[in-house]
């Protein structure tokens, strides 16, 4: 088998071709087109990745997961890179470990990892050591980023090391989106796009180190075409969006991940039938969420199930008090 | 598609200029009058306008030209006519330097402050701009809405590919016609008297003056500063159109023979064979095949495609008509960067020409041959020069290089087998179909065929670009161009290649030859430096390019760049962190990172002339600084 959860698109009916290749001295026989880093599961040969997601079209920009294929100049990414007959590949050589500790570094210096989940122990596997590049360097004015000249920059004060860091993004009452979080993984971008929702309300804009996503002219997303489906919630891999109850625990300190029961159920709100994933806190709900191997949503949910379950717990409708001027 | 549009409205001037390139809008959906009948039962999308996406950078391109900026109404009727959901396009917008997003003045002034200029005068020409005050904000804070858009301004700009007449300058002019510009010699009080609104006077490029004029040797550049580059009677009475009906009456199996035989290899810096590539597109099943003509030469240093496309631009033409013909294209654009503006009116005037005369068309010289060629502007970045990235940008997306494989050959341009060359790999087509493939790779060695272009800069009396055969000595080259006697460093290849030391440069001019010598001859670029220059400057210099230049979409590169001049600026002003051992090991980490894993031969090259300077100059170890 292979490491895909869902497959996108027309199911595949071809009959492959069976190709054999080495992993780490492992020989491995898979289908023809198979990605190396699904081979390596197949292997049991844990690969870390950070812009991968198996239910987005790979776009192996994170460079997390190179590894070495033994004739080629450069190492490959396994996210993306489909094995061929008779490849030599090693997941753990030097090189791999060196590029992989560097884009590890080179992302903890620049970004706030800190609601990454594993990042703490990736760090650690790699002795990774970010703080050499220097303390980081003043935060930036809000829309400061997102104003900044494709082809220009301001050099970096001389001992500091630049970063992203801003101010939060708080447009709504729904989400945050906190971009001094973000490390341009693009799967918000897709998820928005045409691997999910179709709504492309986001891409990535400007260019280099200033490239960031944003609406058009950076709008507040109340001004975008953001439907509030949250599916870029459901594929950001290190909390930079954020659902605003979330963000607002987190701020008060009441947020416990490790006292948190998930209770799967089915959404009440259309025929579809979406699997939805309630996190429960102290008997209240926390967070919605769709599991991303369910083959009907692939994790996604539409704006009613993300956010529309105040009502469960919220005071009933006819206990609220009206409206003013109602 | 169901797209979300602002009510931002576009000014009459700018819908003038996007319906001039797109034609008026044929429908309500797609920013037409209401009204009419049939309005409610048709709905334009689909494939119709996805195919229509590769107008956006054009689209895009012509509001610049004309108001100088892309504004709010200007980018969302770009988004109405060609259904381009609005964040898209402003991640396009947002993507190229020569594209501004914010308000600027309709004459904008921008000065190359890259290495090739930067010791020939390009600072004391920015530090009289500087004192002007009119500087183009790069970083936001300063309120633009209140710009005169009558009162020219000033940016810095990466290499203008002018390095022969440094200290260079574009003078862009929007309204319509945009004028542009590109002004070499530029001295402090001219650039003042610019932004006072002087008359730019004559682009540099329109007399070709070569160092080597007259030398009967020249093979490529024959034809140069002779022919008369706006006319094919001109073109034709020096050797002109000779070949392509030749090739037509050989076939297209003979003439990938006589390139293969030739071993003629790509000339933009990869050299890969040209008779394999070809070859492997002509064998495609899919359909159809395109034709690149790779003119977005953007590497510091680099220029001499400039002088090809200036001084013969049918050559060009005739030589893509080959190519197409034997590869089975019949269809060729010619991707040339912004800041050639005249090898742009002259390539599009030598297409119409050879249109008008049977040569491009549906019907070539009456012989059932079909091709035509477009020309696709860039828009100010150097990653576009990357065969893939120049790929999406002709697809109206941002230029943000593609994985390999699978390669161009396979799946290129709209996903269909594709082939790249550069500008003078193209011209060898014609030599080569002359004399034959055979008698051809008599030339230069046995590895390295035919003669090569290389672009003279820096400390050199006579800079400009030289013909050699390869195998030709590098110190050779220097004593032709008159390189200053107390020569320190020679930059071979460009900003992507690697520093030589004055005692380093007996090294033969080959690719075999610098391969051994850990060198690359890259574009061609020959940039000496002499006792006078600040070394340490022009690396920080090439390291700052990088950073500009990454595209930002994979790690290595978006931080490596970064990492890596910030590191140099603490060796520079000796503010190192852990001690300057410490700091060029760190370096070393950063540069082995960036080469083994970014996507592309940015990233992967951007440590190489640093790597270089360091460990071959001796720079910030004390050995040579």
């Amino acid at each position: 088998m292979t490491a895909t959860l869902v497959h996108l698109g027309r199911p595949d009916r071809t009959i492959k071709a069976r190709i054999t290749c080495t992993i780490d001295g492992h020989a491995v026989t898979v289908d023809e087109g198979t990605t190396i880093l699904a081979a390596c599961r197949t292997l049991g040969i844990e690969i870390p990745t950070l812009c991968f997601l198996e239910t987005l079209r790979p776009v192996n920009v994170c460079r997390l997961c190179v590894v070495e294929v033994e004739g080629a100049r450069v190492l490959a990414p396994s996210c993306s890179r489909a094995t061929e007959a008779g490849m030599v590949v090693h997941t753990k050589s030097e090189r791999v470990r060196h590029a992989r500790r560097l884009v590890l570094e080179f992302l903890a210096s620049s970004v706030d990892l800190s609601t990454t989940p594993g990042m703490a122990d990736l760090l650690a596997e790699y002795a990774c050591t970010p703080a050499r590049f220097g303390p980081p360097a003043p935060q930036a004015l809000a829309g400061e980023r997102d104003a900044a000249v494709a082809g220009h920059h301001a050099a970096t004060e001389i001992g500091f090391a630049a970063t992203v860091a801003q101010p939060v993004k708080t447009d709504n009452d729904l989400y945050v989106r906190d971009y001094a979080k973000c490390v341009l993984c693009y799967k918000c971008v897709e998820a928005c796009g045409v691997d999910h929702q179709n709504t492309f309300a986001i891409a990535v804009a400007g260019r280099g180190f200033n490239a960031r996503i944003s609406t058009e002219l950076a709008v507040p997303l109340t001004d975008s075409a953001c439907v509030y489906c949250g599916n870029c919630i459901a594929v950001c891999p290190t909390g930079a969006l954020m659902p605003r109850a979330e963000f607002d625990m987190r701020a008060a300190g009441t947020w416990d991940e490790t006292v948190q029961t998930t209770t799967d159920t089915i959404c009440p709100y259309c025929g579809v039938g979406c699997t939805l994933s309630l996190h429960v806190q102290g008997n209240t709900i926390v967070k919605a969420t769709s599991p991303l191997e369910n083959g009907i949503t692939l994790g996604n949910l539409c704006i009613k199930g993300r956010f529309g379950w105040q009502f469960v717990q919220g005071p009933r409708p006819v206990d609220a008090a009206p409206p003013a001027g109602d | 598609m169901d797209i979300k549009l602002s009510q931002a409205a576009a000014a009459p001037d700018e819908r003038a200029a996007v319906d001039a390139l797109l034609g008026p809008p044929d429908s309500p959906w797609v920013g037409g009058a209401r009204g009419a009948a049939r309005d409610a039962h048709t709905a334009v999308g689909g494939r119709v306008m996805r195919e229509r996406r590769h107008l956006l950078v054009p689209a895009l391109q012509t509001l610049q030209a004309r108001i100088g900026w892309i504004s709010e109404g200007g980018l969302i009727y770009v988004c109405e006519r060609l259904q381009v959901p609005p964040a898209e396009a402003w991640g396009v917008a947002t993507f190229y330097a020569l594209l501004a997003t914010s308000p600027r003045p309709r004459r904008v002034v921008h000065v190359c402050d890259d290495v090739g200029c930067r010791s020939r005068g390009a600072k004391a020409v920015l530090a009289a701009l500087e004192a002007t005050g009119a500087a183009i904000a790069h970083e936001p804070a300063a309120d633009h809405m209140h710009l005169d858009a009558e009162r020219p301004g000033w940016m810095h700009s990466p290499c203008l590919g002018l390095c022969d007449q440094a200290p260079a300058a574009l003078v862009t002019d929007a309204g319509s016609p945009c004028d542009e510009r590109l002004l070499g010699h530029v001295t402090p009080e001219r650039a003042r008297a610019l932004l006072d609104g002087a008359a730019p006077g004559a682009d540099a490029t329109s007399v070709t003056v070569l160092p080597q004029q007259g030398d009967a040797s020249l093979v490529l550049l024959a034809r140069a500063g002779v022919v008369d580059p706006t006319s094919l009677e001109s073109y034709r009475a020096h050797g002109g159109y000779v070949e392509l009906p030749k090739a037509i009456d050989r076939g297209a199996e003979a003439v990938i023979r006589e390139v293969t035989a030739s071993k003629l290899v790509g000339r933009g810096g990869a050299a890969f064979p040209t008779g394999r590539k070809w070859d492997a597109v002509r064998t495609q099943t899919a359909t159809p095949h395109y034709l690149i003509c790779n003119a977005d030469e953007s590497e510091p240093g680099t220029f001499k495609d400039r002088v090809l496309l200036t001084a013969d631009p049918f050559a060009i033409v005739e030589s893509m008509t080959i190519a197409a013909f034997a590869t089975g294209c019949e269809k060729g654009f010619i991707y040339l960067r912004a800041e050639y503006p005249l090898a742009a009116q002259r390539m599009r005037h030598a297409i119409d020409q050879a249109r008008a005369a049977q040569l491009l068309g549906d019907d070539i010289l009456g012989r059932g041959v079909r091709f035509d060629i477009e020309i696709r502007r860039g828009a100010g970045a150097y990653i576009c020069g990357e065969e893939t990235a120049l790929f999406e940008s002709i697809e109206g997306k941002r230029g943000e290089p593609r994985s390999k494989p699978p390669f161009p050959v396979h799946s290129g341009l709209f996903g269909k087998p594709t082939v790249v060359n550069n500008v003078e790999t193209l011209a060898n087509v014609l030599p080569i179909l002359r004399m034959g493939g055979e008698a051809y790779a008599k030339t230069g060695t046995s590895q390295s065929t035919g003669t090569r272009l290389f672009c003279l800069s820096g400390a050199v009396a006579r800079p400009g670009v030289y013909e050699l055969p390869f195998g030709a000595s590098l110190r050779a080259l220097l004593e032709q161009a008159g390189a200053s006697p107390r020569l320190r460093a020679v930059l071979l290849g460009g900003a992507a290649g690697v520093f030589l030391r004055a005692d380093e440069i007996d090294l033969p001019l080959s690719l075999e030859g610098a391969r051994s010598a850990d060198a690359t001859l890259g574009s061609g670029v020959v940039m000496a430096f002499d006792d006078d220059e600040d070394l340490v400057d022009i690396v920080l210099r090439l390291a700052a390019f990088f950073r500009d230049e990454s595209c930002g979409q994979c790690v290595p590169c978006r931080v490596g760049t970064v990492r890596q001049e910030e590191a140099l600026h603490r060796l520079a002003r000796g503010r190192t962190l852990a001690g300057a051992p410490g700091e060029i090991a760190l370096l070393e980490e950063i540069g082995v990172a960036m080469r083994d894993a970014s996507i592309c031969g940015l990233g992967q090259t951007a440590y190489a002339a640093v790597e270089s300077a360091v460990k071959r100059l001796g720079l910030f170890t004390g050995a040579g600084a």
